[in-house]
């Protein structure tokens, strides 16, 4: 059960070694945070991290979880004892962006995972949340999905299908108690985009999780990290289509 | 039936049940037995501040109360009444005829079935201990669907689970109380404008046994030598003949002056600024000594109760309100704690103290000898979760506790260190519902159940 704060109880982060959705657990770790289950695909990645933040006292469980194998959302997530009162949707890929946008088949794959299982996956902790008549998703969309670049279609198609999903999707199950809140990060540093060059207002995982956090707070149903990205976003959307054709990224 | 969104008085974390209005004892019994693995529980006027009356997921059941079913034994001064008939119906009947209810508290828009579930305390707590000790006998609905009357003196452990019990041990369907005989419906009150905290301990110590009320008003925002500066009330039911003569001794019409509209800016309106000037008008228009001034039952007993849906006023993410005990040996908790609050310049309104009498039998009752504090503060001010928490430390470690009623903010490991006795209730509780049917988001927060 959340409190006054909305400080949750019970956590569940789906994509479970996610270097964003961890930060945001070890947010919600200086709260009244008391359990927290990780759905990942590398079980034993997962118990890493596991490991680390029990550290604290915290009741962590790890379980196999597979974004593609959508089939299995549902029964994965009401195997969870006792009420999930915050779940992160941060599990996605970003993709060869050279590769996905002249393969079909690479393409598919990422959307299966970005876009399908993303919706798979909130619906089904959605489901949950209405009988609990309580309960808030946090799902992971990305500036990349806001006006798709060149750069990266495909990622950027997903999470702009993604984000429009959740909007609507969290208009859908407000009157059952359930929150949805969009978290639109810029580029953070993080195992995704290790190696890359930095965008402008980079930023890191725990930025992005102390602003979520304060979002979730206080009800938010869009949430940008940092902040400045809804300035940026606004910018991008009144440029002329030949010349954001022009822009190099 | 219908799928609501509530909140409690706060208006913090909504949560949705299915709200079933029930007009007798069978209908509650059907509709408890259609409960879910979500389970039932009784809603009052949600006038508790956090999720005492919630059941997020489950059956929320609301009883009708007709006042015919009132029934006033006059020479005994006793009463048996409806669980979902209000304090402030029920103050209606009985103030015209001669009589007070047992323990009020600062508002009137209570149900007798919650001031028995929370058995909660008034300004008369020193004198006359909490609701529960004024109670003969209830008829409570269980889990099972049979109605059982219990007591102090018929099945004590059950009867002392029920009070305090938030509702988990059933459905308070009517009670017999014992009242309180008035010869007016006027209070004579006498006023002290205290300058800091220390005036104000050694004042209640000393004098609040004279009075069968007393209470204080703090003002947190006030520093240094004003720390703790308030305004101290105490005063008994005025005598016949104490007052000009009116022309009916027990004349008692308690109106609501204003209602705040549905739409105040989501941040509310009480800024730190407005706040620390209404506190300090406050506070100068008191008199510094007054005695035996007339007041109304409404003024003395129930101010907030004249400006209808007050709790709109803090905005869309709501308020949080904080009331906690610590024995009397520890006021340096007292002390510690306003000066945090103080010190943090966290904009509450006043904030009252009161100095508690003996407890009771009933395990998770909130009463102990000692200091309670109650403050209020948006739920939007940052750092407020943190500064709560070192509060409960410093609250906990003095062996003090909270009151659940108001509490919103609490995780499980405090609420077993402020009631040592919960696994004692929880066995009791267990015993007229092994499967659970009562349940509530309180009790999922502060896992009660067990
Ligand atoms: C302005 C204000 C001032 C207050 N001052 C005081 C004070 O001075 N002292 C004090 O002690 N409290 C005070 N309170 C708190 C209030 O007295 C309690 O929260 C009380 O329980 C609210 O009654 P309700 O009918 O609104 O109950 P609700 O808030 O609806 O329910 C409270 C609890 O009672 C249970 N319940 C309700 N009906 C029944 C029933 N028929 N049978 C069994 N369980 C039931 C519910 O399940 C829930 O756990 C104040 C509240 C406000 C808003
Ligand atoms: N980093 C950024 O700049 C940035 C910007 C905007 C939005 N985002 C979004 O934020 C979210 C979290 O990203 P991050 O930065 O924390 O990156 P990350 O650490 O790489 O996290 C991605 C997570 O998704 C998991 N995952 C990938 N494919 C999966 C599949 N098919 N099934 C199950 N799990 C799968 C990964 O598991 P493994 O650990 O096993 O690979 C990992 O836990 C993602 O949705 C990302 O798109 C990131």
């Amino acid at each position: 059960m959340q409190n006054a704060f909305g400080e949750p109880q019970q956590v569940l982060l789906l994509g479970g070694t996610s270097e964003i959705g961890l930060a945001i657990v070890a947010a919600f770790q200086q709260t009244t945070l008391r359990r927290v289950v990780l759905a990942c695909r590398d079980v034993a990645k997962g118990e890493s991290k596991a490991t680390a933040l029990r550290r604290d006292g915290l009741d962590v469980s790890v379980v196999e979880f597979h974004g593609e194998d959508t089939a299995s959302h549902q029964g994965l997530i009401d195997a969870i004892a006792g009420d999930i009162d915050v779940a992160i949707v941060a599990f996605g890929q970003l993709g060869d962006a050279a590769v996905t946008a002249t393969d079909v088949a690479a393409a598919a794959e990422l959307c299966n995972v970005d876009f399908v299982a993303a919706v798979s996956a909130t619906i089904a902790v959605g489901n949950r949340m209405r009988q609990q008549g309580h309960g808030a998703i946090m799902v992971i969309s990305s500036i990349a999905g806001d006006r798709v670049r060149k750069g990266n279609p495909v990622y950027g198609g997903a999470k702009a299908g993604l984000d429009g999903f959740a909007q609507g999707y969290g208009d859908a199950v407000a009157s059952d108690g359930v929150h949805v809140m969009v978290l639109r990060p810029g580029f953070v540093h993080s195992q995704m985009t290790a190696g890359m060059e930095p965008a402008p207002f980079a930023t890191t995982p725990e930025e992005v999780a102390q602003i979520a956090l304060a979002g979730l707070a206080s009800r938010r149903r869009i949430v940008w990290a940092p902040k400045v990205l809804r300035l940026v976003s606004i910018a991008f959307r009144h440029l002329p289509g030949p010349v954001w054709r022009r822009v190099p990224f | 039936m219908t799928r609501t969104p509530l909140t409690g008085w706060g208006r913090t974390q909504p949560s949705v049940a299915d709200v079933v209005d029930v007009a007798d004892a069978k209908a509650a019994a059907a509709a408890v037995a259609t409960a879910g693995c979500r389970g039932a529980l009784a809603r009052g006027l949600g006038r508790s501040y956090g999720d005492a009356a919630q059941n997020s997921g489950g059956l929320v059941l609301r009883m009708a109360a007709a006042s015919d079913d009132v029934v006033i034994d006059a020479p005994k001064a006793v009463a048996t009444v409806p669980g979902a008939l209000s304090i402030d119906e029920l103050l209606r009947m009985i103030v015209p005829r001669g009589f007070f209810v047992p323990v009020t508290p600062g508002t009137r828009f209570v149900t007798i079935g919650a001031a028995i579930a929370s058995d909660i305390h008034g300004k008369n707590h020193h004198v006359d201990g909490s609701f529960g000790n004024h109670v003969e006998s209830l008829d409570l609905l269980l889990a099972d669907g049979s109605v059982v009357s219990i007591g102090p003196d018929r099945d004590a452990q059950l009867f002392w689970a029920t009070v305090g019990g938030m509702g988990l041990t059933g459905i308070v369907l009517a009670a017999t109380i014992r009242l309180i005989p008035i010869e007016t419906s006027k209070m004579s009150v006498d006023t002290d404008r205290v300058p800091d905290l220390d005036s104000l301990l050694a004042l209640m110590t000393e004098g609040d046994d004279d009075y069968r009320y007393s209470v204080a008003w703090i003002d947190l925002l006030a520093k240094g030598s004003n720390l703790g500066r308030s305004v101290l009330t105490r005063g008994d039911h005025a005598r016949l003949g104490q007052f000009a003569e009116h022309e009916d001794p027990l004349a008692y019409g308690p109106r609501q002056l204003v209602s705040v509209p549905a739409l105040i800016p989501p941040s509310g309106l009480l800024a730190h600024s407005a706040v620390a000037m209404f506190n300090e008008l406050w506070y100068r228009k008191a008199p510094s000594h007054r005695v035996q001034e007339e007041q109304s039952i409404a003024t003395f007993f129930h101010p907030l109760d004249g400006v209808g849906a007050w709790n709109r006023l803090y905005g869309s993410r709501g308020f949080v309100q904080y009331q906690f005990v610590v024995p009397l040996d520890r006021d340096d908790v007292v002390r510690r704690i306003v000066q945090l609050l103080s010190a943090r310049r966290v904009a509450t309104f006043l904030a009252i103290l009161k100095r508690f009498g003996p407890g009771n039998p009933a395990p998770l009752s909130f009463p102990m000898p000692g200091w309670t504090l109650t403050l209020d503060s948006s739920s939007a001010v940052p750092g407020l979760p943190a500064l709560f928490a070192e509060l409960d430390t410093l609250v906990l470690d003095a062996g003090g506790r909270h009151y659940f009623a108001k509490d919103a903010c609490l995780g499980p490991d405090a609420a077993r260190r402020g009631y040592p006795r919960l696994a004692e209730w929880q066995a009791t509780r267990q015993a007229v519902d092994p499967q659970q049917r009562w349940q509530s988001d309180l009790a999922r927060r502060l896992e009660l159940l067990g």
